[in-house]
């Protein structure tokens, strides 16, 4: 199946080429961070995760979205998902890379990583979340893998599979779980040290995930003639719409806990966040971003006229995205630091070559999305071109 | 350890910081005070008692931070982002920021207080350290072994005192002096104070607590009801940072 | 598999593309070259026999760190009853004190950088 990835026309060789140097681009940013250190990053000794872990924790999300899809499909024999299934693990599996990827970049010493392996410490959250994402990878693999190859051979999937795919259904839901107690769990950080944490991961996972395949159905439709059916996006909206809701309802119960308590170290953060601290104010245009494109993405998807219009639809898709993507991965890593155990603000942002490395590891995933997608699009290009003619030729035959 | 002896290393040591403090011209000192097959000093659950009355009267003192920062070859960075630091001081109110208020005494607000690894009995950094790379010994340190750590700075994240320090780069060229007696680290690393566990192991009491002039630190075993750091506690009240987190941290301040 | 020909020429160049070095060595003679370490100690023993240093000294060394480091024990029991610092720089450095001219000579020749001299300070009399 392989060979289907490396068959494509010149405008699938631009891309493939935009992506291997931006890859390449990160590389030698890359190499300046290994020699020299995380130096060469904003991070500080107040504010000692940034963008890396941040996009780590947005990819997670990403990844488990893929139960969106797949829970309906296999568990309620939903068959609208029928065609998008795929391409929702497909998205998970390099997801889950490049959630790897953002760890490994982030480590100050990435040739002792293996470090987690051979002393394995279950009191440590970042062990357990090793063991979420390595599963989830696995799980997913195997399950593409499987049913894609029974598809491209028109027969149904082995029976074995099937509890494989119900494991995967919690474990996707374990994933982000896991990544939020990395965070809920700490009571040095008062801003993640909340129940809902994990719950607003996911509502946030499950919206932005089913919006970006919704995003990547748009794309499909105009780049191939693969068609993976109305039935599925309008399915998927609604989801991105309920997703979406409650993610903005959890924010909120965040924020009338903290305000009305009226506990500094609570509120502290949040004043940071949407009104600046001290005079430091970098990511209150940001978060306010946020906020506008929250809000418009919910009058799009709540009015059933524009969730329906497709061009409607996919615009509030890019906001959900944008949006989440801002409150996650800009916003929520680096309020935990701000202000630091001592009171005090130290500001963060990210340095050029912390963003090429970011991009590089994107580019990365995209890659693989790329030449996934590929490879299933020409398997199920190829089963709809046989239906076609499986379709016309019963036609001939019982018209004569 | 009889006390002549710890008198007499008290001296060596003292004689050593001012060699350190601009007379001697030396750029690497030797390992003078470290005497092996010495008896390590033992205790159950080890503590430090800091007045910092004793410290208010001396503005400018930082004989101890100066102390453990040689002797632990703790690079000396400008960059406020980027330094490393194992003791320093910090403004009370900082300190103690949730038993501060608007009306405390404008000088007990603002005095210097130090703050250094708390040796919590329940330390949130090692509950979360993936690679058991910071543990806590049985006599109460919490010690790194930076051959082990991977530099993922999840410690510094859940430490709520802040008192972890991440190697963001090579920090040797930062070395003012290098002292023989302890390694230096890598880039990569985190580290902080270990509480002179190298020194316990060779029967000295650590550096800081030994380059005090002004006995406003006192080391000792608190498990130990005859120990002075129990006897201080007992006779005052003394404050420990962020109690409501229940890391139960080993550092007392007397104010 | 009508590119047979090609394909085996290929991997022939590849192979001896990778062998390069030890060509290189063995027509320059150098393939029986081995580094003359130098012993500038009176002491008559080491910790450990010479054979067991030679070739696991760095496994030692590890469990000296090891032991030191997380289990507060410092004191090393040698083969012949002798006790000794379980130090790199005091110990090891002790007798060793030529350490370019036994350390490093046989690292470099086995091609291996031990990061132990990033931290660990070689004394002023052996720098």
């Amino acid at each position: 199946m392989l060979e289907k990835a490396l068959q494509g026309d010149k405008r699938y060789w631009t891309w493939i080429g935009i992506l291997v140097v931006l890859m390449a681009i990160a590389g030698i940013f890359y190499i300046q961070q290994f020699n020299k250190g995380l130096t060469i990053t904003g991070l500080s000794r107040d504010v000692s995760w940034g963008f890396y872990i941040a996009q780590f924790t947005f990819m997670v999300g990403v990844a488990a979205s893929a139960v969106m899809v797949v829970l309906p499909y296999y568990l309620h024999d939903h068959k609208a998902f029928g065609k998008v299934t795929i391409l929702g693990e497909f998205v998970a599996i390099p997801s889950v890379i490049l959630c790897m990827l953002f760890i490994v970049v982030d480590l100050g010493q990435p040739m002792r990583g293996i470090n987690i392996m051979r002393y394995p410490t279950p009191n440590s959250l970042m062990f357990w979340d090793l063991i979420a994402l390595s599963g989830y990878l696995l799980l997913n693999v195997v399950i593409s893998r499987v049913t894609l190859d029974a598809e491209r051979r028109a027969v149904p999937p082995p029976g074995w599979i099937k509890p494989i795919i119900y494991l995967s259904i919690p474990w996707a839901v374990s994933i982000h779980t896991v990544t939020a107690f990395l965070y809920s769990g700490l009571a040095a950080r008062t801003f993640w040290m909340t129940a809902v944490l994990a719950p607003r991961f996911l509502a946030s996972a499950f919206s932005s995930g089913p919006a970006l395949l919704i995003l990547a159905v748009f794309i499909i439709r105009k780049f191939t003639k693969f068609e993976p059916g109305q039935e599925a996006v309008k399915k998927l909206s609604l989801i991105v719409t309920y997703a979406m809701l409650i993610n903005v309802f959890l924010i909120l119960m965040e924020i009338f806990t903290a305000y009305y308590s009226n506990i500094p170290e609570h509120m502290n953060h949040f004043q940071y966040l949407f009104f600046g601290l001290d005079g430091h104010n970098n990511l209150v245009p940001w978060m306010w971003t946020s906020v506008i494109l929250a809000v418009v993405s919910l009058v799009l998807l709540i009015n059933p006229s524009t969730r329906n219009n497709n061009r409607t639809l996919g615009f509030a898709c890019v906001t959900v995205f944008l949006s989440i993507w801002i409150d996650k991965g800009l916003g929520m890593v680096v309020t935990g630091f701000v202000p630091n155990p001592l009171g005090t603000v130290t500001e963060y942002w990210p340095t050029i070559p912390e963003l090429f490395i970011s991009l590089g590891v994107y580019a990365f995933g995209l890659l693989l999305v790329t030449g996934f997608y590929k490879i299933a699009l020409s398997v199920k290009e190829d089963y709809q071109l046989k239906e076609e003619k499986h379709k016309k030729v019963i036609a001939r035959t019982s018209g004569a | 350890m009889s006390i002549d002896r710890r008198k007499f290393i008290k001296m060596a040591s003292a004689a050593a910081a001012m060699g350190l403090s601009g007379f001697g011209a030396f750029e690497r000192v030797l390992a003078e005070d470290i005497i092996p097959e010495e008896l390590p000093l033992t205790g159950k659950r080890w503590a430090m008692v800091i007045d910092i009355r004793k410290c208010a009267e001396q503005e400018d003192c930082h004989e101890c931070v100066n102390a453990c920062h040689f002797h632990h070859n703790v690079p000396d960075i400008e960059s406020r982002e980027e330094e490393i630091k194992w003791i320093w001081k910090e403004q009370f109110h900082n300190v103690f920021h949730e038993q501060s208020y608007k009306y405390i005494d404008e000088e007990l607000g603002h005095q210097p207080t130090l703050v250094f690894c708390n040796h919590c009995d329940n330390p949130p950094c090692v509950r979360v350290c993936p690679t058991k790379s910071t543990w806590k010994r049985d006599d109460g340190v919490v010690m790194m072994d930076m051959h082990r750590c991977i530099g993922c700075r999840y410690c510094v994240a859940a430490c709520p005192y802040g008192s972890r320090s991440f190697n963001w780069k090579d920090p040797v060229p930062d070395i003012d002096k290098i002292y023989e007696g302890f390694p230096t680290r890598c880039k990569g690393v985190v580290e902080k104070c270990n509480f002179c566990a190298e020194r316990l192991a060779r029967g000295i009491e650590p550096a800081c607590a030994m380059a005090c002039k002004h006995d406003a630190l006192t080391f000792g075993d608190m498990a130990d009801p005859q120990s002075e750091v129990r006897k201080l506690v007992r006779e005052h009240y003394t404050l420990r940072r962020k109690p409501g987190l229940g890391t139960e941290p080993q550092v007392y301040y007397i104010i | 598999m009508q590119d047979k020909s090609k394909i085996v020429i290929g991997l022939l160049i590849f192979l001896v593309i990778i062998t390069f070095p030890i060509w290189y060595n063995l027509a320059g003679g150098k393939a029986t070259y081995r580094p003359d370490l130098k012993y500038v100690t009176d002491a008559k023993e080491c910790v450990a026999p010479t054979d067991y240093m030679t070739s696991n000294h760095m496994d030692l060394l590890n469990e000296w760190r090891d032991e030191v480091v997380r289990d507060k024990d410092r004191v090393y029991m040698s083969f012949n009853g002798n006790k000794y610092d379980k130090s790199l720089t005091n110990t090891c450095l002790d007798c060793h004190s030529n350490k370019a001219d036994f350390c490093d000579k046989c690292h470099d020749y086995m091609s291996v950088d031990p990061y132990c001299w990033d931290c660990h300070i070689i004394p002023e009399e052996v720098h």
